[in-house]
């Protein structure tokens, strides 16, 4: 598979086999759960049974069966008050959580931890601790949450960060250019409606889990499943005061719910305790039910325009759960304004805020899209709206008011992830090439003249269409880094701190590196997240690593380049600028070579002796944002309100894809997660606030069959600022599908559907009431 | 309690609780491909061949198939070989992050001895309980697909 581009590649923007293919698909033990350390403590968690409750008292007595080592208790592990978020430090996320507390803020939250021989001492341990608990009111719908009589939820005295807690607000944001108050009373059109995304589960397949140990001299190992392995570090010395190596082996998926502790301090808890090695491996019910999910969203959406489809004016106004606890509480909610809303940069006002309130609900966090897919709902859907309002074919109303290259929007500098934005002039935007072959491949105009109900099948077709934006990278905040070494045997060592969760970056980052140095990805020998090793990367979030770790890996492969050149000089006794790069070795002006492999042979035994190693590190400026333009096509079943994705068209912008089957692969997975998300993904919860939906029986993520044909395809676009053309790719696929299928139901049977997961029997009910 | 099972060819004599499952047994024995991800019979993460059919260790009790024979994807390839299902499922982007491929293997692997010549509604059929979260299925459907195609013209 190959796609265009200006510059002359030889590995970038091929579709090499994927670093570590083989072990995966051999089943070779790479995962936290497959290493068995000698002498392994099992480690429970004891759960709350309650949504709010302050723990009276606790007896552990009788639960110390033979074959306990610990059970620890909020009196036994240190009263450091921390966020679980893997972010940037400072953090914009408050402080509000303790590895256990005397209060418990939702039906899952931690009581005590135990530490058994094995699996089944500790489960039989368990039940036997007795607790006495005072149960509180709890807030389980957030919409109540400020309510004037609503219970405190974090009325601890240790809390930072939150803005009010005392009203249950975690943050609160509001911006406004222009007025759009004003601009709404000029337009010809006005749409005002409110729309709600859910509280959706990661469900990665391998559930959380942690390993930790001390290794022969002592030093506090800790194997986990995490997306943020340096933050991990740093977050673990905060709360314990210890020095610690995190390694992150493969990951079995993350999307964002790896992006925050959870497992991490349990296990350091009872090694610390006991000095020995503790591994804890979530059951799919921990995971569903007391790791994080999305932000569920409400989003008053208000958008005007003009009879000729200028917009005018846009406002979204918010309110987000954030559950018990507020990590990434202020940065998602931002991120469903800052990365929609400059998409549409023509307005002359436009307004983004509201508030992120604490309830006794699992508590949210990073999710893939990170705030922009709960963002992207309701303004795209507004929009269709209003496009349908005018009388005007959502496609041209949209790219009428959609950015373009040279173009840049004033909400980049104003809004950024808990803070100040940067300044950005787009370098690279095909929203328009998306949009227009996207329309003829899918065949858009022709498909919109057909009927859409066929009433002897008793079935309705319909087809819906969604923009989107995302970014790449956190501008200004997030670093990575990259250290290249060079072996006698031709090979380069590539150690990053960038964080493979399954997407790949393993391979992408070697692609660069070997295209930099003109050798192939065999040779270069990639590890990557292992804190003591490998120099330090913020992780596997926002869209990064492609483009952050990306541009650190090709600066020191840059850099490698003209040490190599420099040596090659010397022991080949010619000047540096008669010297290139060729296969795997320097060649001269006139012919003569040097391989890699004699050079840094040389270099250890007999010639002026060193060992080549470089290390760079990035930052960036500007967050290029990647573009989609994604067209659905459902079939609805009149009789039961049954809706079936049958064809998933993307076209998307991210820049030169470095790796086009992985690139694919990530839009793929992504529209696949969007449509769980739009269609399948429910939570339910009991009255007492337990969350029914614990198992992938309850909670339906889509199963194979469930989807009729998702298709990606990439146009033709090159960002200068990314390391050979490329933008982000692995977020934004998420952010269309809720929107395009909301849209294409409306095409079909004229029901507007502002409400997602779309439930088929309150479509039913709709069809009915519609007399359909 | 013990049982004898043959574990990818290979007869083995194995003491056991008597409410292990195989999962639990085969994880013990060091075959870490199989993946404990539901314990509830629902994403197919632990599926084995038994006796040539594909089943969900997490829910059989290895008691159950004392004197049977087991294929973990341990048995689908060496160190220096990869079957072709392995091999499409790699050059397809079929495998993200890679903790349901070994389930989809085995369970790819029956359909394919089964059904050699299998339309894409069978495969996605056949594979129906086999989750996948991070590719959309697109990508593994082509992969097996490819390789029922080169598997009948070998």
């Amino acid at each position: 598979m190959k796609t265009l581009t200006e510059e002359k590649l030889n590995v970038v923007n091929t579709s090499v086999e994927k670093v570590d293919g083989k072990a995966l698909v051999r089943g070779k033990p790479v995962f936290t759960d497959d290493f068995d350390i000698p002498n392994t403590l099992t480690v429970k968690i004891l759960r709350s049974p309650y949504a709010h409750a302050i723990i009276k008292s606790i007896d552990t007595s009788e639960a110390m069966i033979e074959g306990v080592a610990c059970i620890l208790t909020y009196k036994d592990v240190p009263h450091v008050i921390y966020t679980r978020a893997g972010q940037g430090y400072p953090e914009p996320s408050p402080y509000d959580t303790f590895v256990l507390d005397k209060k418990v803020r939702y039906v899952g939250d931690g009581v005590a931890i135990i530490a058994a021989e094995t699996e089944n001492i500790a489960e039989r341990s368990m039940k036997l601790i007795k607790v006495e608990y005072e149960v509180l009111p709890p807030i389980l719908d957030y919409e109540h949450a400020m309510d004037k009589d609503a219970p405190i939820i974090h009325d601890e005295s240790e809390i930072s960060g939150a803005y009010d807690p005392k009203r249950n607000i975690a943050a609160h944001y509001e911006m406004e250019i222009g007025n759009v108050e004003e601009e709404l009373k000029k337009c010809d059109y006005v749409v005002d409606e409110t729309y709600y995304t859910p509280n959706q589960s990661h469900a990665m397949m391998e559930p959380h889990g942690a390993i930790s140990y001390f290794d022969p001299n002592g030093r506090l190992t800790i194997i986990t499943s995490t997306q943020v392995p340096f933050h991990a570090r740093r977050i673990i010395k905060r709360i314990f005061g210890v020095n610690s190596r995190v390694i992150k082996p493969r990951i079995g998926g993350g999307f964002g719910g790896k992006q925050a502790l959870h497992v991490e301090p349990y296990v350091v808890a009872v090694t610390l305790k006991t000095g020995r090695p503790a591994k804890c491996i979530y059951s799919r019910e921990e995971t569903m039910t007391a790791s994080n999910t999305r932000h569920a969203m409400r989003f008053r959406a208000r958008a005007g325009a003009m009879k000729d489809g200028t917009l005018r004016a846009l406002e979204l106004w918010g309110l987000s759960n954030t559950g018990a606890y507020g990590e990434h509480a202020l940065t998602v909610f931002m991120v469903g304004g800052s990365k929609t809303l400059p998409l549409y940069n023509k307005v002359k006002a436009v307004k983004f805020g509201g508030d992120v309130v604490y309830s006794n609900t699992e508590p949210a966090g990073a999710f893939r899209g990170y705030g922009a897919p709960q963002g992207m709902f309701p303004l795209d859907s507004v929009l269709d709206e209003l496009a349908h309002k005018i009388g005007m074919d959502p496609i041209e109303f949209k790219l009428k008011n959609s950015i373009r290259e040279g173009e840049t929007s004033p909400i980049f500098k104003i809004m950024g992830e808990g803070r100040e934005g940067v300044d950005q002039i787009i370098n690279s935007c095909k929203i328009e090439e998306c949009a227009v072959n996207g329309s003829k491949e899918f065949r858009w105009y022709e498909k919109k003249k057909q009927p859409r109900i066929d009433r002897q099948r008793q079935i309705a077709h319909g087809y819906g269409v969604a923009f989107a934006m995302q970014g790449s990278s956190i501008p200004a905040v997030d670093m990575g880094s990259a250290t290249i070494k060079m072996n006698d045997d031709g090979t380069f060592n590539l150690l990053v701190g960038a964080t493979d969760l399954g997407t790949g970056s393993d391979t992408i980052l070697a692609q660069i590196v070997a295209e930099v140095l003109n050798t192939t990805v065999e040779k270069i020998i990639v590890y990557s997240s292992d804190t003591d090793m490998t120099p330090f990367d913020k992780g596997a979030y926002a869209s990064s690593t492609t483009y952050v770790s990306g541009n650190a890996a090709k600066k020191a492969a840059e850099k490698m380049k003209r040490e190599i050149l420099n040596a090659a000089s010397e022991i080949m006794n010619k000047p540096i600028h008669t010297l290139e790069l060729d296969k795997d070795g320097v060649i001269s002006e006139d012919g003569s070579t040097l391989s890699f492999s004699d050079l840094q042979t040389k270099l250890f035994y007999t010639f002026n002796q060193r060992q080549l190693e470089v290390t760079e590190s990035f930052v960036s400026e500007v967050a290029p944002p990647p573009y989609l333009v994604s067209f659905a096509e459902v079939e609805i079943e009149l009789n039961s309100g049954k809706v079936k994705v049958i064809d998933f068209l993307n076209y998307i912008d991210c820049g030169v894809p470095i790796n086009p089957v992985l690139a694919r692969g990530q839009v793929e997975g992504a529209s696949a997660q969007g449509i769980g998300m739009a269609l399948f993904e429910d939570h339910v919860m009991d009255k007492s606030g337990r969350i029914i939906t614990n198992d992938f029986f309850t909670y339906k993520i889509p199963a194979r069959g469930d989807i009729g044909r998702i298709q990606v395809r990439f146009v033709k676009s090159y960002e200068p600022t990314g390391p050979f053309g490329a933008k982000s790719v692995s977020e934004i696929g998420l952010d269309t599908p809720g929107p395009a299928i909301a849209n294409a139901i409306f095409d079909a049977i004229g029901i507007r559907v502002r409400r997602l997961p779309i439930r088929s029997e309150d479509l039913f009910f709709e069809i009915r009431k519609k007399g359909l | 309690m013990k049982v004898k099972i043959k574990i990818n060819d290979k007869d083995q004599f194995i003491e056991i609780d008597p409410g292990e499952t195989l999962l639990e047994t085969l994880r013990k024995l060091g075959y870490k491909g199989v993946k404990h991800a539901c314990s509830t019979a629902s994403c197919g993460a632990c599926s084995v061949q038994l006796d040539g059919k594909p089943v969900l260790s997490c829910t059989t009790f290895t008691a159950a198939v004392d004197g049977h024979e087991v294929k973990t994807i341990e048995g689908f390839s060496d160190e220096n070989s990869l079957s072709d299902v392995q091999k499409a499922l790699i050059d397809e982007g079929g495998s993200q992050c890679g903790f349901c491929i070994p389930g989809l293997v085995v369970t790819a692997e029956a359909l394919l001895s089964e059904n050699p010549d299998p339309t894409q509604q069978e495969v996605i059929d056949y594979l129906k309980g086999n989750l996948c979260r991070c590719t959309g299925y697109e990508s593994q459907t082509r992969a097996i697909l490819k390789a029922a195609k080169e598997r009948r013209l070998k």
